[in-house]
């Protein structure tokens, strides 16, 4: 097995147990309990308002947009992991039919893989610092699966070497 | 040879094709399985689509509306018990779309897993374990969602969850034990001596059905992750902007006595809910149609059919698969008549993998029958 097949197959099988290991802790741990208090949150928002509470009101709806904020961006990253995982493993059982030498499919495969791990891991980084930083990791991320998509697409195209 | 006969023979020996698709072998229960588990949840989608989703998205509109009026009739009371209403039918929805998206998830998996079968080194009866594992598991947890909003907190012990979502934790418990498993039976072939290594019919197929949908299905992927990007990109954080502005304007409206600008708050936010679902579905669909081409295009030489008939259902998938986030999107747009195109698209995906399962279903007969099984 070629190693631009490993990276992808091996890669790809640890980036989605990974996202399902995220996800039966954050299902178990913190959903619930967001979903509830976003819930609540925005409950209040409109019940102070009824009570002509305006101060309190606007807190709480600004408690509510940022717990889902955050709530959208953990299952974004959950779910983008467990997908490009398995993107990952099944591109790897049709690597050797990318049109290509090995040293260039290598270079897809590692844009592939790296990709797939950094653009979640910047959605999810956007949930602790809402600047630019994050945002660039994701667009970086999302750039090199891309990158990696397309070339594998012409690879295709192209068939065998 | 007949066309049938050249389809069933392709790739490796018949011997070694048999052995490998022996009935209740791990492939086998992985194949039929997976492909059982992604049409019940597009089966399970479609009817979400049709009957639960719009009467849901306005029954939500409509407890939007009584909050709203509460809080400029300056009735708290009133205005929480329209959330408790608006948070039970979030959950309804919630559920239904978390059940419909966790089993087709499983069946491309349980497809995946299939493929890797030959490469994972354990004995066959611990394989076959490890395959019904995983069927239970991917089974239980989106049957576990699906009743979470029915069972509710009842018996729970618990604080925050409810039985239904225990039983569905734990079969996604199970599914990610299998996936471990078969990742230590990988390493442990690749560990393993050279003399012992296999090679795969299903992965040396090159019809002309295996390569439209592998490069078919990588095109999908591709144009969903763009649209992905651009819709991130461009319209998530102002969506996510808009969405507070206008909650904090129909409560600020309403309080003031404002009523006809508290109530357009109330549309405006109908629409941006509309618009955010549309594009997280077309974007959602379009890689999983692209993934499920993919997975499809290695099992071409299982699919029992002409290869007349084999290239009219991945020419009919590979439609419906463009066809339903095209019209999903243009939903904004085109509205009902957009929506029932988008149905029919999903449809088209529905008819041809049930046509691939049948062929699938024809060749475990011919292979059993040659046999001698009953």
């Amino acid at each position: 097995m070629t190693f631009s097949r490993k990276l992808l197959i091996f890669g790809g099988l640890a980036l989605a147990i990974w996202g399902m290991g995220y996800g039966i802790w954050y299902a178990v741990f913190i959903e619930h309990q967001t979903l509830d208090g976003i819930g609540s949150a925005l409950a209040t928002g409109f019940m102070r308002a009824a009570e002509n509470r305006r101060v309190e009101s606007q807190a709480a709806l600004a408690d509510a947009a940022s717990r889902s904020f955050v709530y959208v961006r953990q299952v974004d990253a959950h779910g983008h992991w467990i997908g490009l995982g398995l993107l990952l493993v099944i591109l790897g059982i049709a690597f050797d039919r990318v049109g290509f030498g090995e040293r260039i499919r290598t270079y897809l495969a590692m844009a592939l893989l790296s990709g797939s791990v950094v653009f979640p891991l910047g959605v999810l980084l956007e949930t602790w610092n809402r600047g630019v930083g994050p945002q660039a990791v994701a667009i970086m991320g999302s750039a090199l699966v891309i990158l990696g998509l397309s070339g594998t697409a012409l690879g295709f195209a192209r068939g065998s070497s | 040879m007949s066309t049938r006969e050249r389809a069933i023979g392709s790739g490796a020996s018949a011997a070694q094709t048999s052995e490998r698709f022996a009935p209740f072998s791990a492939r086998r229960i992985f194949v039929i399985g997976g492909v059982g588990l992604i049409l019940c949840g597009m089966i399970l989608g479609d009817i979400f689509a049709a009957f639960i989703l719009h009467p849901n998205a306005n029954r939500i509109g409509e407890n939007l509306l009584t909050a709203t009026r509460a809080v400029a009739s300056h009735d708290p009371q009133a205005a929480g018990a329209a959330f408790q209403n608006i948070g039970g039918l979030l959950e309804n929805r919630g559920t239904k779309v978390d059940a419909h998206s966790h089993m087709i998830g499983f069946g491309y998996i349980a497809l995946l897993a299939a493929l890797l079968q030959p490469y994972v080194a354990f004995p066959e009866s611990a394989k076959r374990f490890l395959a019904k594992l995983f069927l239970l598991g991917a089974i239980l947890l989106p049957v576990g969602v699906f009743l979470i909003h029915y069972v509710g907190m009842a018996g729970s012990p618990f604080a925050a969850i409810g039985w239904a979502s225990v039983f569905g934790d734990f079969g996604g418990f199970l599914v990610w034990v299998v996936c471990l498993c078969e990742l230590a039976g990988l390493t442990k072939y690749f560990r393993a001596r050279p003399a012992i290594r296999v090679s795969d019919e299903l992965l040396s197929h090159r019809s002309w059905a295996t390569r439209t949908l592998l490069s078919g299905g990588t095109l999908l992927v591709l144009i969903g992750f763009l649209h992905g990007s651009y819709y991130a990109g461009a319209h998530l954080f102002r969506y996510e902007a808009r969405d507070s502005e206008l909650l904090s304007a129909m409560t600020t409206q309403a309080a003031a006595g404002d009523s006809a600008a508290a109530l357009q708050a109330v549309a405006d936010y109908g629409q941006l809910q509309g618009a955010k679902a549309l594009n997280v579905a077309a974007h959602a669909h379009v890689i999983e149609f692209g993934v499920l081409a993919i997975l499809l295009a290695f099992f071409q030489p299982y699919v029992f059919l002409s290869e007349k008939w084999r290239r009219i259902w991945v020419v009919v998938l590979l439609i419906g698969s463009l066809a339903l986030p095209v019209f999903v999107l243009l939903e904004l747009q085109w509205d009902l008549l957009a929506g029932g195109l988008a149905d029919v698209g999903g449809l088209l995906v529905i008819i041809a993998l049930f046509a691939m399962l049948v062929g699938i279903w024809r060749y475990t007969g011919k292979l059993d029958s040659s046999a001698g099984v009953a």
